[in-house]
């Protein structure tokens, strides 16, 4: 009960926090459909950048929810929450839920964009990229979390998401087809876990392909990931 | 009510605490008082539970588990905590949920709260919109939530104007009237040290001093008489016996019967002198008499 009202304290205050600031709605949901116009056209490929946007607007969410982390730690909202007797756990399950939930709301709108392709957009397959979506959500919400919570600057939290998140998306077969590429870069790709979270959206995207990896074994590979970086973001919490 | 032993805190080969101990009795107010820099808000945040020391031991409220004496305290950071964003109601419903409070005990405890604090009909405002006084009086009233046993605060007042910062400790005078309330505060401010019931004065790391401010002053021995001159060096080298101490453009004894030896250095050095002030110590003079320091 402690632990559930905590959380849901903490989760509750990332979206009041959002709602508050309208403009951060228009500009997550906006930025993201800019931008798979303007690169998709670029490559001359709507259709193959889809999936690459909705990952990409869940990860620029999943960020930006976590640099309020670094100050809000020092001097701030969270120097309280610290000092309270919450169990840590929750403290990580509340912000990590709410900034989870966010990502994949934005994930969802940017999805509505599928109307307007000649991709799969029946019941299933929705909720299939839907639930895919919400599984990307949480790892990057909770890798943002690890990272922040170990910095001091949000200067260096870019640094590093740049350095770390940022190229992992890029290897994750967003922009260009991991088929068609070197076999050392396919290799990167089979040990990132974002890869796992591209193939599983574009899997409910597109009537069925050889490539890729098992829808199975993907969504796995997200879930064990997530659960290993939460682990870590308990522990980090202090 | 705290109780703490020799606390020594290291910031890599920096010593920030030196085997500090001291004393909280139920009910007291106790100040820690000290320069920026002197260990105050390392020793606020070892009893806070921010961070653990190195050596040493404490307890609050009879507990020694981080994660107990946090049900206990109530804190009062010196820089805002709360949500800028969210409003003064959002503010404390947040904070009672992390202390396991919800429903209608909330509901009442906020609305005591708000009316004690005259903050009713604010509740609504987003913080951001609060003047500073205000703000601050939002965060006691968040702290306070959970009724802590003891109550820990690092320099409070900071950033206040001084009209709102004698309404801030007119507020914590009052609180301790109603409510059987164990207060410990950092401060580098000699008017917030006066109200505390016992000091303990913190310098480099170490406990200088500790006592009732009374006690500490009487300690001092006589008045303080300060004379401002162009020629410090000779006024201290003819009075020399009276341990003087120098500074720039003035000279400083502590002396009994201030009042007389400062007219009979006038007269002795006519011309030398050209201001006097004759005052009962306060605790800066104590402070420098314990550590040769200014606060």
């Amino acid at each position: 009960m402690k632990f559930r009202l905590a959380a849901w304290a903490l989760g509750r205050r990332e979206l009041q926090r959002f709602w508050g600031e309208r403009s951060r709605v228009a500009g997550y949901v906006a930025s993201p459909l800019l931008f798979w116009v303007v690169v998709g056209s670029g490559f001359g490929d709507l259709e193959y950048f889809f999936a690459g946007a909705l990952t990409m607007t869940v990860m620029f969410s999943a960020m930006f929810s976590m640099m309020s982390l670094i100050e809000d730690r020092r001097e701030g909202f969270l120097l309280s929450v610290l000092v309270s007797p919450a169990p840590r756990a929750a403290i990580v399950l509340g912000k990590v839920g709410g900034a989870a939930l966010l990502a994949w709301l934005q994930g969802l709108i940017v999805l509505g964009g599928v109307f307007f392709t000649s991709l799969r957009h029946d019941a299933a397959a929705l909720a299939g990229v839907a639930g895919a979506l919400l599984l990307t959500a949480l790892l990057l919400t909770v890798v943002s979390y690890v990272v922040a919570w170990r910095l001091r600057s949000t200067q260096g939290f870019h640094a590093v998401i740049n350095l770390l998140l940022v190229p992992a998306w890029m290897l994750s077969g967003a922009i260009f087809n991991p088929a068609l590429s070197f076999a050392w870069v396919r290799v990167l790709m089979q040990v990132n876990p974002l890869y796992y979270a591209q193939s599983l959206v574009r899997a409910f995207l597109v009537d069925s392909g050889p490539e890729g990896p098992d829808v199975r074994v993907a969504a796995a590979v997200l879930v064990v990931s997530t659960l290993l970086a939460g682990v870590a973001a308990v522990r980090g919490t202090k | 009510m705290v109780a703490a032993e020799s606390i020594t805190v290291h910031y890599g080969a920096r010593r920030a605490l030196s085997g500090v101990s001291l004393g909280v009795a139920a009910g007291e107010w106790h100040g820690v008082l000290g320069p920026n820099g002197g260990g105050k808000s390392t020793l606020f945040r070892v009893l806070a539970t921010l961070l653990r020391p190195d050596e040493g031991r404490f307890t609050v409220a009879g507990e020694t588990a981080a994660e107990r004496i946090r049900a206990r305290i109530g804190v009062v950071f010196q820089s805002q905590s709360l949500d800028r964003r969210l409003t003064v109601a959002q503010n404390l419903e947040a904070q009672g949920n992390l202390y396991g409070l919800a429903g209608a005990v909330l509901a009442g405890r906020t609305e005591r709260l708000l009316r004690q604090f005259q903050l009713t009909g604010r509740e609504h405002e987003p913080v951001e919109q609060l003047s500073g006084g205000l703000a601050r009086r939002v965060e006691i009233a968040k702290a306070l939530l959970h009724e802590p046993a003891v109550l820990l605060l690092d320099e409070p007042t900071t950033g206040l104007d001084p009209a709102a910062r004698r309404e801030w400790l007119d507020l914590l005078t009052a609180l301790r009237r109603e409510r059987e309330l164990t207060l410990l505060m950092t401060t580098h401010l000699l008017d917030e040290a006066e109200r505390c019931d016992r000091l303990t004065l913190l310098h480099e790391g170490r406990v200088a001093a500790g006592g009732t401010p009374a006690a500490l002053k009487g300690e001092v021995g006589g008045d303080v008489v300060e004379f401002g001159t162009a020629d410090p060096a000779r006024v201290a080298a003819r009075y020399a016996e009276a341990s003087p101490v120098v500074g720039e453009g003035w000279v400083r004894f502590v002396t009994p019967g201030g009042a007389r030896f400062a007219a009979q250095v006038a007269d002795a050095l006519p011309g030398v002198i050209e201001s006097i002030a004759v005052q009962r110590p306060t605790l800066e003079d104590v402070f420098f008499r314990y550590t040769g320091a200014r606060l």
